[in-house]
C-alpha cells in the first residue's frame, strides 16, 4: 500500500486569522496518524483543504500524488468524516448512505455491509435525525467507509461517543490501520487517540508542533525527570531549585524534578535532612507530553526542555 | 471489515460519472418526503387554484338576469369559416334577387359611448366620441341571421374606407374621415357570388376596393344600408363602453330586381352588451332617398377580454402561482438544506467537481417540477374548462395543439422557474434569502402587472422572468377590432416561446453566477 497524505507548507488566511501557517507533514499507509492539537489549531481547516473543500493560499495537499479535486469517484480513494452532523434529519441511515454510494456508481449492497461494520443495523431504516451524536459518528464512519477506501481522514470521530463506543472505535481505527490503511483521525484530546494512533502530528496556532511517533514522544517527555514524594514538599523544592534544577508541583506530596538526577537528589535531600519516602525516574503519559507540547502552541522545541510547571 | 481494501474500485470505474451523480441527486430528493409530498402538494395547489378562480367566473351578460346564466350562455355566432364572430348592427334592407347595385353618399358619421338604460333606453357616458371601428355603409348578406356570410364597403370612425368580407377579410380604400365638407360615396355590385366594392369623394369617379366571391350565396340574398359602433375603449384604459353611431345617408341609387321596393329597418344580434335600439329610433327615412341610422354593435372576429365576455379558459396563470411559490421553495431547499447541515461537504467530498453537481441538481429539479406541473396544469386545464362551461361561460376555441402549447409551456416555465430557484439558492446558500428572491423574481411581477397600469405591466412581461407566462397565451386578437390588448385581458407582450426563452435566460444567468461562486469558494 503505497496511498498517502502528503500535505507541504500549507497557509491559508481566514480574513487577518492565519488559519494554517506553514503546515507539512505526511500520513502514513498500515498506522494511525494521530492528529491532535487545541480547539482552533486547525486541524478541521487542514483536513478541509486535503479533501478539496477548503482552497490554500500556499502550499499542496496529495493523495496519492494527486489534488483531491482530480480524483474520480473519490470515495474509493478517500474515504472522509468532517462533520457527523452533515445529514438531511428526515433521510433515513440507510437513504443517506445510499446517495453517496450512487455517486460513486457502488452497488446499493455496500450501503448495507458500511452500515453493519459501523454497528448500525438495527437502525439503518430510521430516520438520522433522531440519532444521538455518537450514532452520527458512527453513520459518518459508514459514509467514510463506503467505497472501502486505502486513506482514511476522520475529523474529531470520537467526539459524543459514549466509552464504550471509544473502546469500539479504538480497536476499529487499530483494524482498519491493520489492513494496511493510512488513517488521519483527530482530536483535541490526546486521550482520545491514545491506543489507537502510533504516529502523532500535533498542531497548535496553524502550526506543526510535532510530527513523531508515539513511543518517541513519550520517551522525549521522559528523559532526565525525576519524581519525587514527599511530606515536607516546599522545603525540598527549595533545596532542589537552589542546586539549579527546576522543580514542578505535580501533587500535594510530589515534586517532578528537572536537571538533576535521581542520584543527586537523593544526596541533596539527605544533606539537608528533608525528609521523603520514594524517589523515581519519570514516566510521562502521553497526556503529559502532550500538554506540554501543546501549552504555549509554539514552533517544536525539544521535549528535554528544563522548563516543567504543574 | 471483512472485506479487503478496495474490493469494489473495478464497479466505480469506467464511466464518466455524470449518470451516477444523477442517480445520486434524484435518491437525495425522493429519500426526503417532506419535498416529495410538496411537489405533489404543488400540484394540486395548480388545480385547486384553477378551479376556485374558474369557480368564481360565471356568464354575466344574460338577457333575463344573472340568476338564469348558471348553465347557458348567449349564443356566439360563427362565421362562414367556424370561427367566432361578432355579428350585430343596425340593417335597413330589402332583399335582392339576382345580380344588383346600391350607391350611396355617406354625408356624416358620428357616435358617442353609451351606458344602456332600461327598455332599451340610451344615455351617453361621456363626450360624443366616435369609435374607430364604428361603421356605415351597404352590406350584401346571404340572410338575416347572425353569422351569414356577407360583403361589405363602409365607412369607419377612424380606418377610413375599407372594404370587408366574411368577418375576417379586409381591404382599404380612401382614407380620412367623412364629415359633411368631405363626404364619401360608396358602391357595392354583386354579380353572381362576386361582391366589388367601390369608393369614390365626388360620386362621378369611381376607384375599386376588391371584389369578394361569397361561395354559394343564394339567388336572392338581403342587401342594404347599415350602421355598426363596436366597444369604444377611451386610450390606455382597460374598459371599454357600449357605443351607438348614427349615420346620414342620401343619394341613394339600386339597380337590379328589388321585388320588396321597400326598406325594412332591423337591428341584427342586439344583444345585452349591444344596447337594443329599437327599430324605430334606430332608423329615420328622411326622404326617398336620404336616412339616418343609428346602430351599434360590429361585424368583425370574436377577441377575448373581459367587455367581451370572450375568455379561452386555458389561462391557468392563477393556477399556476401557488404551485410556483411551492417549487420555489422546494427547489431552494434542495440545495440551501445541504449548506444549512453542512451536507454540502459531503456531496463535495463525493463529487469534487462542483459544477457537475449543481448541473445534476438542475437536471434533477427541473425535471420533478416539470413532472408536478405537466399533472397539475393538464388537471386544472380539464377542471377548469368543465367548471367554466358547467357556470354558463362561452370559451372561445382553442386548438388541439395551442391547448397542448399552454399545457407543457407552463410545465416548462416551472421547471425552469425551479432551477432558478436552485442557482438562487446555491449563490446566497441561505433559504430565506433565496426564496425572498425568488419570489420577488417570479411571483411579485405578475402581482404588480394587476396593479400597474397597461402600459408598465406590458414591460414587465417583457423584462422580468414573469415574461414567461405568455406560454399561457390563448386569447385570439385582430386588428380589425379595437380591444384591451392587456396582459389582465390574457394578451402577452411577447411570443409563447420567446417569453420563456426570457425566464431561461434568467435561469442561465444564475446558474452561471452560481457555479462561479461554487468554485470559487471554500464550502
Amino acid at each position: 500500500m503505497e496511498a498517502t497524505i502528503e500535505v507541504t507548507g500549507l497557509r491559508k488566511r481566514f480574513g487577518s486569522a492565519v488559519a494554517l501557517d506553514g503546515i507539512s507533514f505526511s500520513v502514513a499507509p498500515g498506522q494511525v496518524t494521530g492528529f491532535v492539537g487545541p480547539n482552533g489549531a486547525g486541524k478541521t481547516t487542514t483536513m478541509r483543504v486535503i479533501l478539496g473543500l477548503d482552497a490554500a493560499d500556499e502550499g499542496s495537499a496529495l493523495i496519492d500524488g494527486q489534488p483531491y479535486a482530480a480524483l474520480r469517484h473519490p470515495l474509493s480513494r478517500v474515504g472522509s468524516l468532517i462533520d457527523a452532523g452533515a445529514l438531511h434529519p428526515s433521510r433515513t441511515a440507510r437513504n443517506h448512505l445510499l446517495w453517496l454510494a450512487y455517486s460513486q456508481g457502488l452497488p446499493a449492497r455496500r450501503v448495507d455491509e458500511a452500515l453493519a461494520d459501523a454497528g448500525l443495523q438495527a437502525v439503518v431504516g430510521r430516520k438520522a435525525g433522531g440519532f444521538s451524536l455518537g450514532m452520527r459518528q458512527r453513520l459518518g464512519i459508514a459514509a467514510s467507509l463506503l467505497g472501502d477506501p486505502p486513506v482514511l481522514i476522520l475529523d474529531e470521530p470520537f467526539n459524543g461517543m459514549d466509552p464504550e463506543g471509544i473502546v469500539w472505535l479504538r480497536g476499529f481505527l487499530r483494524s482498519l490501520a491493520a489492513e494496511g490503511r493510512a488513517l488521519l483521525v483527530s482530536s483535541h484530546l490526546m486521550s482520545e487517540v491514545q491506543d489507537a494512533a502510533t504516529h502523532l502530528v500535533v498542531i497548535g496556532r496553524g502550526r506543526l508542533v510535532a510530527d513523531t511517533s508515539v513511543a518517541e514522544l513519550i520517551a522525549a517527555a521522559s528523559e532526565g525527570r525525576v519524581s519525587l514524594r514527599t511530606v515536607a514538599r516546599s522545603k525540598a523544592a527549595t533545596v532542589l531549585a537552589s542546586a539549579g534544577a527546576t522543580v514542578a508541583v505535580t501533587g500535594p506530596d510530589t515534586l517532578t524534578i528537572a536537571g538533576l538526577t535521581s542520584e543527586r537528589v537523593v544526596a541533596l535531600l539527605s544533606e539537608s535532612a528533608t525528609p521523603f519516602s520514594e524517589v523515581s525516574s519519570h514516566q510521562a503519559t502521553l497526556e503529559e507530553a502532550y500538554m506540554e507540547l501543546t501549552r504555549n502552541q509554539v514552533d517544536y522545541r525539544p521535549v528535554s526542555s528544563d522548563e516543567v510547571r504543574s | 471489515m471483512t472485506t479487503g481494501i478496495n474490493a469494489h474500485r473495478s464497479e466505480a470505474v469506467g464511466h464518466d460519472g455524470f449518470a451516477h451523480l444523477l442517480r445520486a441527486e434524484w435518491t437525495k430528493f425522493r429519500t426526503v418526503r417532506g419535498w416529495v409530498i410538496a411537489l405533489g402538494a404543488a400540484a394540486l395547489a395548480v388545480v385547486l387554484m384553477s378551479f376556485v378562480s374558474a369557480s368564481g367566473n360565471r356568464f354575466s351578460f344574460c338577457p333575463t338576469g344573472p340568476s338564469s346564466c348558471t348553465s347557458r350562455h348567449l349564443a356566439v355566432p360563427t362565421g362562414p369559416g367556424g370561427e367566432p364572430v361578432t355579428d350585430s348592427f343596425m340593417f335597413v334592407h330589402q332583399p335582392l334577387a339576382g345580380n344588383g347595385a346600391v350607391t350611396v353618399r355617406v354625408a356624416s358619421l358620428s357616435g358617442s359611448p353609451v351606458g344602456g338604460g332600461p327598455n332599451g333606453t340610451l344615455r351617453a357616458v361621456s363626450q360624443p366620441v366616435l369609435a374607430p371601428w364604428a361603421k356605415a355603409g351597404i352590406i350584401v348578406k346571404r340572410d338575416l341571421s347572425q353569422g351569414a356570410a356577407y360583403a361589405a364597403v363602409m365607412v369607419t370612425g377612424a380606418h377610413g374606407v375599407r372594404m370587408q368580407y366574411n368577418y375576417t377579410h379586409d381591404a382599404p380604400g380612401l382614407p380620412g374621415a367623412v364629415a359633411v365638407s368631405s363626404p364619401r360615396w360608396l358602391r357595392l355590385t354583386r354579380i353572381g357570388d362576386l361582391i366589388t366594392g367601390y369608393d369614390s369623394t365626388d360620386g362621378s369617379h369611381w376607384s375599386d376596393i376588391g371584389t369578394a366571391q361569397l361561395r354559394g350565396l343564394p339567388s336572392t340574398a338581403q342587401i342594404g344600408l347599415f350602421v355598426a359602433s363596436p366597444a369604444y375603449f377611451p386610450s390606455g384604459s382597460n374598459i371599454g363602453n357600449p357605443s351607438v353611431a348614427t349615420a346620414s345617408f342620401d343619394e341613394i341609387s339600386v339597380r337590379g330586381d328589388l321585388p320588396a321596393d321597400s326598406w325594412t329597418g332591423e337591428a341584427i344580434g342586439a344583444n345585452a352588451f349591444y344596447p337594443v335600439l329599437s327599430t324605430a329610433s334606430g332608423w329615420h327615412r328622411l326622404s326617398r332617398n336620404a336616412f339616418t341610422i343609428t346602430g351599434s354593435g360590429d361585424i368583425a372576429p370574436r377577441v377575448g377580454g373581459s367587455i367581451f365576455n370572450g375568455d379561452t379558459g386555458t389561462s391557468i396563470l392563477v393556477g399556476a402561482i401557488p404551485g410556483l411559490i411551492v417549487l420555489i421553495v422546494v427547489a431552494t431547499l434542495f440545495v440551501t438544506s445541504e449548506y444549512r447541515r453542512g451536507l454540502i461537504r459531503v456531496t463535495f467530498t463525493a463529487s469534487p467537481r462542483r459544477g457537475r453537481v449543481l448541473a445534476a441538481k438542475a437536471i434533477v429539479v427541473g425535471s420533478v417540477a416539470f413532472a408536478a406541473g405537466l399533472v397539475g396544469t393538464a388537471l386544472a386545464e380539464v377542471v377548469a374548462h368543465h367548471v367554466l362551461i358547467t357556470n354558463g361561460n362561452y370559451l372561445l376555441p382553442v386548438s388541439g395543439p395551442t391547448e397542448a402549447r399552454v399545457i407543457v409551456g407552463t410545465a416548462l416555465l416551472l421547471a425552469v422557474a425551479a432551477v432558478l430557484a436552485l442557482a438562487l439558492g446555491t449563490a446566497f446558500r441561505r433559504s430565506a434569502a433565496a426564496v425572498v428572491t425568488g419570489i420577488v423574481l417570479l411571483v411579485l411581477p405578475f402581482i404588480l402587472v394587476y396593479t400597474l397600469p397597461a402600459g408598465a405591466s406590458t414591460w414587465l412581461m417583457r423584462l422580468t422572468p414573469t415574461a414567461a407566462f405568455a406560454v399561457q397565451g390563448t386569447q385570439p386578437s385582430s386588428p380589425l377590432v379595437a380591444n384591451a390588448y392587456t396582459v389582465t385581458n390574457g394578451y402577452y407582450p411577447l411570443e409563447p416561446w420567446a417569453g420563456l426563452a426570457v425566464l431561461c435566460g434568467y435561469a442561465a444567468i444564475a446558474l452561471g453566477a452560481a457555479t462561479w461562486l461554487l468554485r470559487r469558494r471554500d464550502v
